[in-house]
């Protein structure tokens, strides 16, 4: 048991994919201009990231080694369609906003990562638990990032007025160049926290 | 006998030049222009250069952790600098911001002074205008009232943002003496020119980076400018002394830190700059372009300096 609950924590604390590993950061920088959109980003990919994990682990001992790479994008590509149809139908105004950034999660190199490090070695459980590990991970950070953009960029937080109108909006955290800014802060402040914590 | 074979490696010439000392003939330059913002703009002028200095000099004293708040003298040119690109009337908060970003991310983020890539002071400005174009652009520039330290600014829009005969309202005389609006440090050419001689003359800037800058500007401007003055050299002379251009040129190209060392590389620096500025005022959205084109020539300075290393002497063409 103990080692599904450590997947998990692993992915959100040590192996955080944004914080630690900086991979998949297209829609980390892309999607973050509000929380709303950094969440629907996040449980998409971390979907995807679970039905992928899933699957390749199943079929972990018939994939031949030298193709397996196309093998995995095809997993993945086949689970992004149904994630991007599904926003389509339920969520239509989140699929608006985040555009092309749902079909990119098929080369989302983190996405193909686990398939490769984790996936395609383990247990179809731990497989999933990783995937959820991860993509929880990911979620955080996502929701994290446009949460900070969002305050300083519009001075709400899910559309929440939080700042008062005595605020004046930094604009330029509501744009491209406040992604790679604000990334940059919080990969500081989180890595001031986790060494401070005694996470390496 | 063994003491006096220390073998070091080279420099063995140590210059009496301090960092502090060209950051003071800096702040000396800056004077005139300074004198000249607090008679055109007043209070809100003064405010804003104090904002600017103070919180630029306490960021980096928290940065280093140092008790001490003057150090090399260096955060307090900064601070200045990015308040002589702020028009008079920005709320006070704004230089303050400008200056803990200019700090921060201009400079100490890549390892303080000597390291920065861009010029902190126009990374200060650059942030602030994306962030808050309403206070930073539009009709928020000044207009001067000479002799009157206590009375609050009226706005209208730049000389740049004019167009045709509203432009021939604007006496070049006017815009040479700095009788006209804009922000704080950029509207005398005059004390602009006093403060740059004074750096030219002490040996801290050389004449290639202004004068291309300067050449380039005019000659695109006399061509291109469509003869606002009805005449094409008048039209060249609008262009530099019209907004950024003589203290982009004098103060903020010149950075030591941030423009090539060699000399064919400040001549394509300035050239660049020049042409930059040029297109973005005539072409571009924005009515005014110096700072954009001195961060994007401060981007390629590495490039510059690694392909013009003149020839050694004795060394043979290939």
């Amino acid at each position: 048991m103990s080692a599904y609950i450590q997947d998990i924590r692993r992915g959100i604390l040590d192996e955080n994919p944004v914080f630690r590993l900086l991979l998949g950061l297209c829609p980390v920088l892309g999607v973050t201009g509000f929380a709303m959109n950094g969440l629907g980003m996040g449980l998409a990919a971390t979907m995807v990231l679970i039905c992928s994990n899933v699957v390749i682990s199943i079929f972990r001992n018939f994939i031949p080694k030298t193709i397996r790479v196309p093998i995995f994008i095809v997993v993945i590509a086949s689970f992004v369609t149904m994630v991007d149809m599904l926003l389509a139908a339920f969520q239509p105004e989140l699929h608006d906003q985040l555009g092309v950034f749902v079909p990119l999660i098929v080369v989302n190199c983190m996405i193909l990562g686990r398939a490769e490090a984790f996936a395609s070695k383990k247990p179809i459980a731990r497989s999933f638990t990783d995937g959820l590990g991860i993509g929880l991970g990911f979620t955080v950070a996502l929701v994290a990032l446009a949460a900070f953009r969002e305050i300083l960029g519009h001075g709400t937080v899910f559309d929440i007025d939080i700042t008062g109108a005595a605020f004046d909006p930094m604009g330029v955290m509501a744009l491209p160049p406040g992604a790679f800014l604000a990334l940059g802060i919080l990969l500081y402040g989180v890595n001031l926290l986790f060494r401070k914590l005694g996470i390496e | 006998m063994e003491n006096k074979l220390v073998i070091t490696p080279s420099p063995h010439i140590r210059t009496p030049e301090t960092t502090k000392a060209i950051m003071m003939d800096v702040l000396i330059a800056l004077f005139p222009v300074v004198v000249v913002a607090v008679l055109l703009f007043g209070y809100q002028a003064l405010v804003t250069m104090v904002v600017a200095v103070l919180a630029a000099m306490i960021t980096e004293a928290v940065v280093l952790r140092k008790k001490d708040l003057i150090s090399d003298g260096s955060a307090a040119v900064t601070g200045l600098l990015l308040a002589m690109t702020l028009p008079a009337t920005v709320p006070w908060w704004m230089p303050a911001i400008g200056s803990v970003v200019a700090i921060i991310l201009g400079k100490q983020m890549f390892g303080g002074l000597g390291n920065n890539a861009f010029n902190p002071a126009l990374v200060g400005r650059a942030v602030l205008v994306v962030s808050w174009a309403t206070h930073m652009a539009g009709d928020v520039w000044p207009v001067p009232k000479p002799f009157s330290p206590f009375a609050d600014v009226v706005t209208a829009a730049t000389p740049l943002e004019k167009e045709g005969a509203e432009l021939l309202e604007v006496p070049l005389m006017d815009m040479f003496l700095g009788n006209i609006g804009g922000s704080l440090g950029e509207t005398s050419a005059l004390a602009l020119l006093i403060g740059g001689f004074w750096l030219f003359f002490r040996g801290h800037i050389d004449w290639r980076v202004p004068g291309c800058f300067f050449a380039t500007v005019f000659l695109m401007g006399a061509i291109f400018g469509g003869g606002i003055y009805e005449n094409l050299v008048l039209t060249g002379v609008f262009h530099l002394l019209a907004g950024g251009v003589m203290i982009g040129a004098l103060f903020m190209a010149t950075d030591m830190v941030t423009s090539p060392v060699t000399g064919l590389g400040k001549v394509i620096f300035g050239v660049g700059c020049g042409l930059i500025t040029m297109i973005i005022r005539l072409w571009g959205n924005y009515p005014e372009g110096v700072m954009f084109a001195i961060l994007l020539m401060n981007a390629v300075t590495p490039i510059i300096d690694r392909f013009t290393v003149p020839r050694k002497f004795g060394e043979v063409k290939e």
